[in-house]
C-alpha cells in the first residue's frame, strides 16, 4: 500500500503499538510503587478490615498480569463494575473506574480535555505567530540594533519560569489595571467570548515562553538557510531583501519549527501544570499530578494514554505539514 | 564604450587581500575568461561585479562599472535593478543554485517580475519560452518540476534560461560547468557559444578548466593570488605563454591526446573480479549499478575505470576493496576467494576533506589500518606512520597536526599514507584527484606513479575526467549504466574508440587549442543536427 492511505494506516497502526507500550510500562511502574494503595485510596481513618475490603473490591491482590488482562477486555469489550451498592456498565473503550471517586475514568478525561486543548491550542496560535515573528525578525536584521533587543528579550523570555509571567500579568492586568476579571474557566460552548477573555492571560504566560524557544530555534535556522546558495541566486538576480527573507528562507527554515512544535504542543497538553494550576484550568495536567498523588492507576493509566495519542497526532500532522512545505518528502 | 570596465579592483576580507589590483575591460558582445587555481580570487571578482559583496564585511576598492553603473557608488536600488537586468549570473552547483521549494517557472518567473513588473501570466509564459530557448524538452509542462526533479544539466539549462529571462547585456558564468559530466558540459559550453551569437550579449566565464575557457572566448586573464598574471587572446596566451606561471599551469592540465610510458606490469594476476553485478533498492524500484563486469588486474599496473556520473563505477570500485558485496558474481584476491574487506586492497577516497576525520590527528588517522592488524607498540606505529607521512611528502613532524591545517592535496597525501600503511598490492583510488588544483593533481598523479613503481603496486583508477585516466593508466574500461562497454590498452581505446559512447565521451572533451574547440564545436553540432 502506498500514498496518503497507506501512510495513514501505517500511522494508525503505530500509535497502538506504541500506546500499547506506555499502557505497560506505566502499569509495571506504578506496581513497582512503594506504599499501600489500599491504605491510600481508603482514607487515613479506615480500618484494617476496610482496607482489605477495598483491595479486594479493586482487584488489588491480583497478579500484575491478571489486572494488565482486564484493562485490556475493558478497553476492546467493555466491563461491568460493583461500587457495593449497584452494578456500574462501563462501555468500551473503557478505561476503567477511578479508585477515588468511582467515576469513570473516560468522564473525567472528557471533561478534562478540551480545558487543555482550549489552553495548549490557543497559546500555540501566539507562540507561533511571536516566535517565528521575532525570529525572522532578528534574522533579518542580524548584527544590528533591533536584533540585539529582541536576542535580550527572548533569552528573559526564555529564562523566566512560567508561575513569575503569570503572576505578574494577573497583578498588573487583573489587580492593579482591572482591564480583566481574574480568569477562572468558561466552557467555549456556553459564551464563546468570554471564552477567549478567561483564557487570554493563560495564553500569553504560555505562550511568551514558548515563544522564546521558537524565536531562537527560528533564528537560527532562518541564518543557516540565508547563508546558502539559492539565496545568493535571488541575491544575484536582484530580488528584494524583504521577498528573500519572507518567501525563500522563511519556507526553508519551517522544517525544525514544525518539529519542535508538534513535541511542545503533544508534551503541553498533559504538561501544562503550573500554568493550569496558577490559572485554577482544570485540566488535564492538574488531574494528573493528584491522581499520580494519590496512586489512582487507572485514572494515571488513562490520563498517560491521552497524553501519549496527542504527542504522536502531533507528530503525525507535523510529516504531512513537511511533505506538503518540501515536496522532496516523501510520507511512509 | 565598454560592457564593463574594472579599475584597480581590491577586495580585501578581514586581513586577507583575495584581488589585488585587477584592472580588465570587456566590450560589449565580447567573451572574456578569468582562469585560475581555488584561491586565486577569480570567483570573487565575478561577485565584485554584482555589488555582491555590500553588507557582507568586505571591503572593496578601485572602480567597477558594469553596463553604464557604477557599482561601488550605486545605490541598493539602482544595484538591484542592473542585478538580472543587465547583468545576470550563473552559478557553479546547480543542485543547489535553486530554491528546492519552488517550481522552477515559478521562480524565473518571479526574477522576471522583479525587474520587468509584467503580469504573473506573462512572466510565466517568458519562463517556458527561455526553458524552450535553453532547450528543455516538453518546457511548458517541466516548467511546473521542481529542482530535485531535474538532472545536473537540466539544472544548468533552467539556471541559465533565468538569466536569460530578462536579456541582460552580460552573462557572468562561474564555473557554470564543473559539476558536470563531460558530454553535459560539451552541451552547456555549446549552448552558451549558440545563445552569445543570436543575443550579442557579452560573456565573462570564470573557471579552473584552461580547456572550458579554450571552447568559450576571445581573451583570457590568467589569475594568481589575486593578480593578473597574463593577459591577452586565448590563442597567443594558451599557444605561446609569455609568463612561466601560465606555462606550469598548462603544463599540468592532462592531455587527452598524450600517451604515456606504460608502467612494468606482470603477468601476474593479483585481483580478479568475474560477472559482478550489485543491485539496490527493492521490488519494482531496484535497479542494477553494476551488471555483469569482469576485470583483471596484474602486478604492477595501472587500470582506468572511466564513466560519468551514475555510470556504477564507484559502486565497482567499492566491490573491489570489498565495501559493498556484490548481488551476484565474485572478487578473487590472488586466486582466493574473499568476503568482507581485504587488507591487501585498500581505498583512496575522493574528498580529502571528508575522508578524514576532522577532530582525530592525520597521525592518528594513518595509524589506524596499523592498529587494525593488531600492532599494540606505541613506538613501532609511531615510526612506521613518519616513515609514511615523508613517503608521500609530507613530514613526520605532521603526525600531531589536523586535517584542517592541510591543503587540499596535503590531505590526499595523508589519504594515501593511511592506504599504504596496510602494506597492500592493490590501491583502489575512487576519483583521488577530482577536488583538486590542477597543479596539485599533476603532483598527486606523479605521487601515485612512483609509488607503484617502487612497491610494484597495482592501481585501480576510478574517474570520470578521461584525460587523467590516461595520463595514469595501462589499461582503460569505459562504463556506462552499469556495464563496461570498452575495454583494451589506454593507447588503443583512445586513439581508435569502437564504441559509439566511447567516440561520445572522447568528442566532449575540452580542446587547448580555440581551433580544435571551434572544429569540434561544429562536428558535435553536425552530429546533434543528423
Amino acid at each position: 500500500m502506498s500514498g496518503f492511505g497507506g501512510f495513514l494506516l501505517r500511522r494508525a497502526v503505530g500509535t497502538v503499538v506504541t500506546l500499547l507500550a506506555i499502557s505497560v510500562i506505566v502499569y509495571v511502574v506504578f506496581y513497582a510503587t512503594p506504599g499501600n494503595v489500599a491504605q491510600i485510596t481508603c482514607g487515613p481513618r479506615c480500618s484494617p478490615e476496610q482496607v482489605h475490603q477495598v483491595a479486594q473490591q479493586l482487584k488489588l491482590d491480583d497478579p500484575l498480569y491478571l489486572r494488565y488482562w482486564h484493562f485490556l477486555e475493558g478497553l476492546i469489550a467493555g466491563q461491568d463494575y460493583s461500587t457495593g451498592t449497584s452494578v456500574e456498565h462501563c462501555s468500551a473503550p473503557c478505561l476503567g473506574l477511578s479508585y477515588q471517586s468511582d467515576r469513570q475514568v473516560m468522564d473525567i478525561i472528557l471533561t478534562k480535555l478540551p480545558v487543555s486543548l482550549s489552553l495548549v491550542l490557543g497559546a500555540m496560535v501566539l507562540w507561533l505567530v511571536l516566535g517565528v515573528g521575532t525570529g525572522v525578525l532578528s534574522a533579518w536584521r542580524r548584527g544590528r540594533f533591533t536584533e540585539r533587543v529582541l536576542t535580550a528579550l527572548t533569552l528573559a523570555g526564555w529564562a523566566t519560569p512560567v508561575f513569575v509571567i503569570g503572576l505578574v500579568l494577573m497583578i498588573v492586568v487583573c489587580g492593579e489595571l482591572q482591564l480583566l476579571p481574574f480568569p477562572q474557566y468558561v466552557k467555549f460552548t456556553d459564551d464563546p467570548e468570554q471564552w477567549a477573555w478567561n483564557l487570554l492571560l493563560p495564553w500569553l504566560s504560555l505562550a511568551l515562553i514558548e515563544a522564546a524557544a521558537f524565536a531562537r530555534l527560528t533564528r537560527a535556522s532562518m541564518l543557516e538557510t540565508l547563508a546558502e546558495d539559492h539565496i545568493r541566486t535571488f541575491r544575484a538576480y536582484g530580488v528584494a531583501e524583504r521577498t528573500i527573507v519572507g518567501r525563500h528562507a522563511l519556507r526553508g527554515a519551517l522544517a525544525p519549527v514544525i518539529a519542535l512544535n508538534a513535541n511542545n504542543v503533544g508534551s503541553a497538553i498533559g504538561g501544562a501544570v503550573l500554568t493550569e494550576t496558577l490559572f485554577g484550568l482544570p485540566g488535564i495536567g492538574q488531574e494528573l499530578v493528584h491522581a499520580v498523588n494519590v496512586v489512582d492507576l487507572p485514572v494515571v493509566v488513562g490520563m498517560v494514554l491521552v497524553i501519549g495519542f496527542f504527542v504522536v497526532l502531533a507528530n503525525a500532522v507535523a510529516d504531512v505539514l513537511y511533505a506538503v512545505a518540501d515536496r522532496r518528502v516523501v510520507l511512509t | 564604450m565598454s560592457l564593463v570596465q574594472v579599475t584597480d579592483l581590491t577586495v580585501e576580507f578581514g586581513d586577507l587581500r583575495a584581488v589585488d589590483g585587477l584592472s580588465f575591460q570587456l566590450a560589449p558582445g565580447a567573451a572574456v575568461a578569468l582562469v585560475g587555481e581555488s584561491g586565486s580570487g577569480k570567483s570573487t571578482v565575478a561577485s565584485a561585479l554584482l555589488g555582491l559583496h555590500r553588507g557582507t564585511g568586505a571591503r572593496v576598492g578601485g572602480s567597477i562599472e558594469v553596463a553604464g553603473v557604477d557599482v561601488q557608488e550605486a545605490a541598493d536600488e539602482e544595484l538591484r535593478r542592473l542585478r538580472g537586468a543587465k547583468a545576470a549570473m550563473v552559478f557553479q552547483d546547480p543542485l543547489s543554485s535553486l530554491d528546492p521549494y519552488y517550481a522552477i517557472g515559478d521562480q524565473i518567473a518571479e526574477v522576471h517580475r522583479v525587474h520587468t513588473r509584467v503580469p504573473r501570466r506573462a512572466a510565466r509564459a517568458r519562463a517556458v519560452e527561455v526553458l524552450d530557448r535553453v532547450g528543455i524538452p516538453d518546457a511548458a509542462r517541466r516548467s511546473r518540476s521542481r529542482p530535485h526533479e531535474f538532472s545536473g544539466g537540466m539544472r544548468q539549462r533552467a539556471l541559465i534560461a533565468m538569466a536569460l529571462a530578462c536579456e541582460p547585456e552580460l552573462l557572468i558564468a562561474d564555473e557554470p560547468t564543473t559539476a558536470l559530466d563531460v558530454t553535459v558540459q560539451a552541451q552547456i559550453l555549446d549552448l552558451l557559444h549558440t545563445l552569445r551569437e543570436e543575443t550579442g550579449m557579452g560573456l565573462l566565464l570564470v573557471t579552473h578548466d584552461v580547456g572550458v575557457a579554450a571552447e568559450s572566448v576571445d581573451e583570457v586573464l590568467v589569475m594568481r593570488h589575486g593578480r593578473v598574471v597574463e593577459h591577452g587572446p586565448v590563442g597567443a596566451v594558451l599557444g605561446s605563454p609569455a609568463q612561466s606561471y601560465t606555462r606550469e599551469l598548462l603544463g599540468a592540465v592532462p592531455r587527452v591526446d598524450m600517451a604515456r610510458a606504460p608502467s612494468q606490469a606482470s603477468e601476474e594476476v593479483v585481483l580478479e573480479a568475474t560477472a559482478l553485478r550489485r543491485e539496490f533498492g527493492r521490488g519494482k524500484r531496484a535497479f542494477a549499478a553494476v551488471d555483469d563486469v569482469s576485470l583483471t588486474i596484474h602486478r604492477g599496473e595501472t587500470v582506468g575505470i572511466v564513466g560519468e556520473s551514475g555510470s556504477g563505477k564507484t559502486t565497482l570500485g567499492r566491490m573491489l576493496v570489498g565495501l559493498l558485496e556484490p548481488t551476484a558474481g565474485e572478487v578473487r584476491h590472488e586466486g582466493h576467494a574473499r568476503a568482507g574487506v581485504n587488507p591487501a586492497v585498500q581505498m583512496v577516497f575522493q574528498d580529502p576533506v571528508s575522508s578524514l576525520n576532522p577532530r582525530r590527528s592525520v597521525g592518528e588517522s594513518i595509524a589506524d589500518p596499523l592498529r587494525a592488524r593488531g600492532e599494540r607498540d606505541e613506538k613501532q606505529i609511531r615510526g612506521r606512520v613518519t616513515e609514511l607521512l615523508e613517503r608521500v611528502g609530507l613530514e613526520g613532524a605532521h603526525y600531531d597536526r589536523y586535517p584542517h591545517e592541510f591543503s587540499g592535496g596535503q590531505r590526499q597525501r595523508v589519504g594515501i599514507a593511511r592506504a599504504l600503511a596496510a602494506d597492500p598490492r592493490v590501491i583502489v583510488c575512487d576519483e583521488p584527484v577530482s577536488a583538486l588544483d590542477v597543479t596539485t593533481q599533476a603532483q598527486v598523479v606523479a605521487l601515485l606513479g612512483e609509488l607503484q613503481r617502487e612497491l610494484g603496486l597495482a592501481l585501480v583508477f576510478v574517474a570520470h575526467d578521461l584525460a587523467v585516466v590516461r595520463q595514469v593508466s595501462d589499461r582503460v574500461a569505459v562504463m556506462r549504466r552499469g556495464r563496461i562497454v570498452e575495454s583494451g590498452p589506454a593507447d588503443e581505446v583512445y586513439d581508435n574508440p569502437q564504441d559509439p559512447y566511447t567516440k561520445q565521451l572522447l568528442a566532449a572533451v575540452p580542446a587547448l587549442d580555440p581551433q580544435v574547440a571551434a572544429r569540434r564545436r561544429a562536428a558535435r553540432r553536425e552530429l546533434t543536427a543528423a
